[in-house]
């Protein structure tokens, strides 16, 4: 099986370190942003010499931010906060309805089984914008307006169908044999369900959660329209650093390397389940 | 003791009938086969009696109870599938535990299950191996070693030895009927393949067209099936055909082959005038004699132990002859002999129904 070349292996080489140079590009250039003053950053031309400062990361989690025009109070920690509350209850809720919904969608054939899953999905379709006039409507008199439980509500339309539709294609891809083996060896169906197919679309689970959590937190109209600043997460709260005396580019940049660290690192720690069982091979194939 | 008994029972999805008034009756501790071709439901069947589906009509009673509203867990049935379904995520061991387990055993009442029957099942030595680990007949052992370990009365086995090696189903079809009975449970055994099933079963029920066509010892299925289909799926090769009429002449029966009077039993005398099937096993030609038919040796191929001929009759009739490979002529491609049938071999089907004539 080992007969590249060492030019294929070199052009190879070449071109991951390309792709990897182009992704990661944005990445480190915010990182080194953020560890600069707007000075540095808007000097012309741009250099990579430059003092390293973490004032940035200081005034976004002490919540002063101190401009050319004078102090300015930041609720970045609580945007923070808001982010994590929202991404992780909403994420637990579409589990919690998306996981036996999927399982029931893979399973049994119901009436207008296929029509409800594809309304499910094509909440996906609807441009956010589109819905977002009347649902404030109903928000504000149903008093849903600006509370968490209205937000959390409003992310199942980002979060549900994603769950529902990857989790549905993983739980197909159990052999029903592998269900009906183990009720047959004497246990329920609840306990197979709990015990043998979740576990085992549990790839699955991991990877359209992560996805959802991401997609969760990405999310920006909802909360800007449907909640006022002490509820809204850190991709509406980073507005305030557009100020009167400018865009403050270096708390910007802070403020995303803070916003992506726990997506980053809950993507890292879920890689190995999405690796992992994919390969379990007890069927016969 | 009836252990099983399937009374009228029929399943179809849609319009599509599956199977149609099947009725099957089970001793405790027998072995009964189920064969069929792909496809005649034989899995389905299965199915139904553990409980995962549910059947269109009829009764399926266990140990004289109905139990149609009784969920599989509670049937008191073992089954072993044909993909194995080994639960991918659990070691061997608590594979085979599984059952034990779900009926609430202690602790070392499981671990002693589990050693006993992975001992008799010669898969002791790979218990805390996950199941991709396993090699197909290790996998196909630890399906049977699940199902066997709560001691069930009543044993599902759907062609547990398609999805192994020829080396090892050889082997298995060996082992197998010892172990199935020393397990004392009412067997349902499911398989295409004929020596598999005259190999294991006390009686053999055979599945076509949504019915049971036959269903007797393997013995009385070679030697006298009940119709043209069950003879042609028994046997290797398979019997040999030619349509036909049965004449009577004086006081003699014969058939015409290829342009040749061969005589029958005087017993078909009853049957004189119908358009018939002739049917002969290959290994009931004997090509030995100075009279009989007339035909050429087209081709000589060697099967295992036994030598296959095909002959050809002058009028273009071919068929086959089977010998023993020790047999002490045999003969050349391009020869010229005489064939004889053998009565216990022949048989003569009714060619409008494809039942088999009495003679």
């Amino acid at each position: 099986m080992d007969h590249t070349s060492t030019f294929e292996k070199t052009l190879r080489g070449v071109l991951i370190t390309l792709v990897l140079v182009f992704f990661l590009f944005p990445i480190v250039w915010i990182f080194l942003m953020s560890l600069q003053t707007n000075e540095t950053i808007l000097r012309i031309p741009p250099s990579l010499a430059f003092t390293p400062i973490i004032d940035n990361y200081t005034a976004l989690i002490t919540g002063q931010l101190r401009t050319a025009a004078g102090s300015l109070q930041l609720n970045f920690m609580q945007n923070m906060f808001n982010s994590v509350l929202l991404s992780v209850c909403s994420v637990a809720l579409s589990l919690v309805l998306g996981v036996p919904a999927a399982y029931a969608f893979a399973r049994f054939k119901f009436r207008l089984g296929e029509d409800i899953a594809f309304t499910l999905l094509s909440f996906r379709f609807a441009p956010a914008l589109l819905v977002l006039l009347p649902l404030s409507l109903y928000f504000k008199s149903l008093g849903l307006t600006n509370t968490y439980v209205g937000l959390i509500w409003v992310y199942q339309l980002i979060c549900l169908p994603l769950i529902l539709w990857i989790v549905r294609g993983y739980f197909e891809d159990i052999s029903p044999d592998i269900e009906h083996a183990y009720r047959i060896a004497g246990n329920s169906w609840w306990k197979t369900f709990t015990r043998i197919s979740i576990p085992l679309a549990k790839p699955g689970i991991a990877a359209a959660g992560l996805l959802a959590f991401i997609f969760a937190w990405n999310n920006f109209v909802f909360a800007l329209i449907l909640a006022s600043a002490d509820k809204q997460p850190v991709t509406v709260g980073a507005l305030a650093f557009v100020t009167a005396s400018g865009i403050q580019y270096g708390q910007i940049a802070a403020a995303i390397i803070i916003s992506i660290t726990p997506t980053l690192a809950l993507a890292l720690y879920a890689q190995r389940y999405l690796v992992e069982g994919l390969s379990m091979g007890a069927v016969k194939g | 003791m009836t252990q099983l008994s399937i009374t009228s029972l029929s399943k179809s999805y849609g319009s599509f009938k599956v199977f149609d008034g099947l009725n099957l009756e089970a001793k405790a501790g027998e072995i009964v086969v189920i064969f069929g071709g792909s496809g005649t439901g034989k899995t389905i069947l299965l199915r139904l009696i553990a409980g995962v589906e549910e059947p269109s009509s009829g009764v399926i009673a266990i140990g004289g109870h109905d139990v149609s509203d009784i969920a599989p867990e509670h049937r008191g049935v073992g089954m072993a599938f044909q993909n194995f379904a080994l639960f991918p995520h659990l070691s061997a061991a608590e594979n085979i535990a599984t059952p034990l387990r779900a009926a609430g055993a202690a602790e070392d009442k499981v671990k002693a299950g589990v050693a006993k029957v992975a001992k008799l099942l010669k898969i002791d030595h790979v218990l805390t191996h996950a199941p991709r680990e396993l090699s197909n007949g290790q996998k196909q052992r630890t399906a049977l070693a699940r199902a066997l370990a709560a001691e069930p009365q009543i044993l599902l086995l759907d062609d547990p030895l398609r999805n192994v090696d020829a080396k090892l189903r050889f082997e298995m079809r060996l082992e197998l009927p010892r172990l199935l009975r020393q397990s004392g449970a009412t067997v349902l055994y499911v398989t295409q393949d004929y020596k598999e099933a005259m190999a294991l079963a006390d009686r053999i029920a055979v599945l076509a067209g949504g019915k049971f066509v036959q269903t007797a010892s393997p013995e009385d299925i070679y030697m006298r099936p009940a119709t043209l289909g069950v003879a042609r799926l028994f046997g290797d090769p398979s019997i040999n055909t030619a349509e036909t009429v049965v004449e009577a002449e004086g006081n003699g029966v014969h058939v015409t082959l290829g342009g040749t009077k061969v005589p029958v039993a005087p017993a078909y005398k009853a049957h004189a005038g119908r358009a018939v099937t002739f049917g002969v096993r290959p290994e009931a030609v004997d090509v030995s004699g100075p009279s009989g038919l007339g035909a050429e040796v087209v081709a000589v191929t060697p099967l295992n132990e036994r030598t296959v001929l095909l002959l050809q009759t002058p009028s273009g009739w071919e068929f086959l002859a089977s010998l023993p490979s020790s047999a002490a002529a045999i003969p050349e491609p391009g020869a010229k002999v005489f064939a004889r049938f053998g009565e216990a071999g022949t048989h003569i089907f009714d060619r409008q129904t494809g039942e088999r004539l009495h003679g």
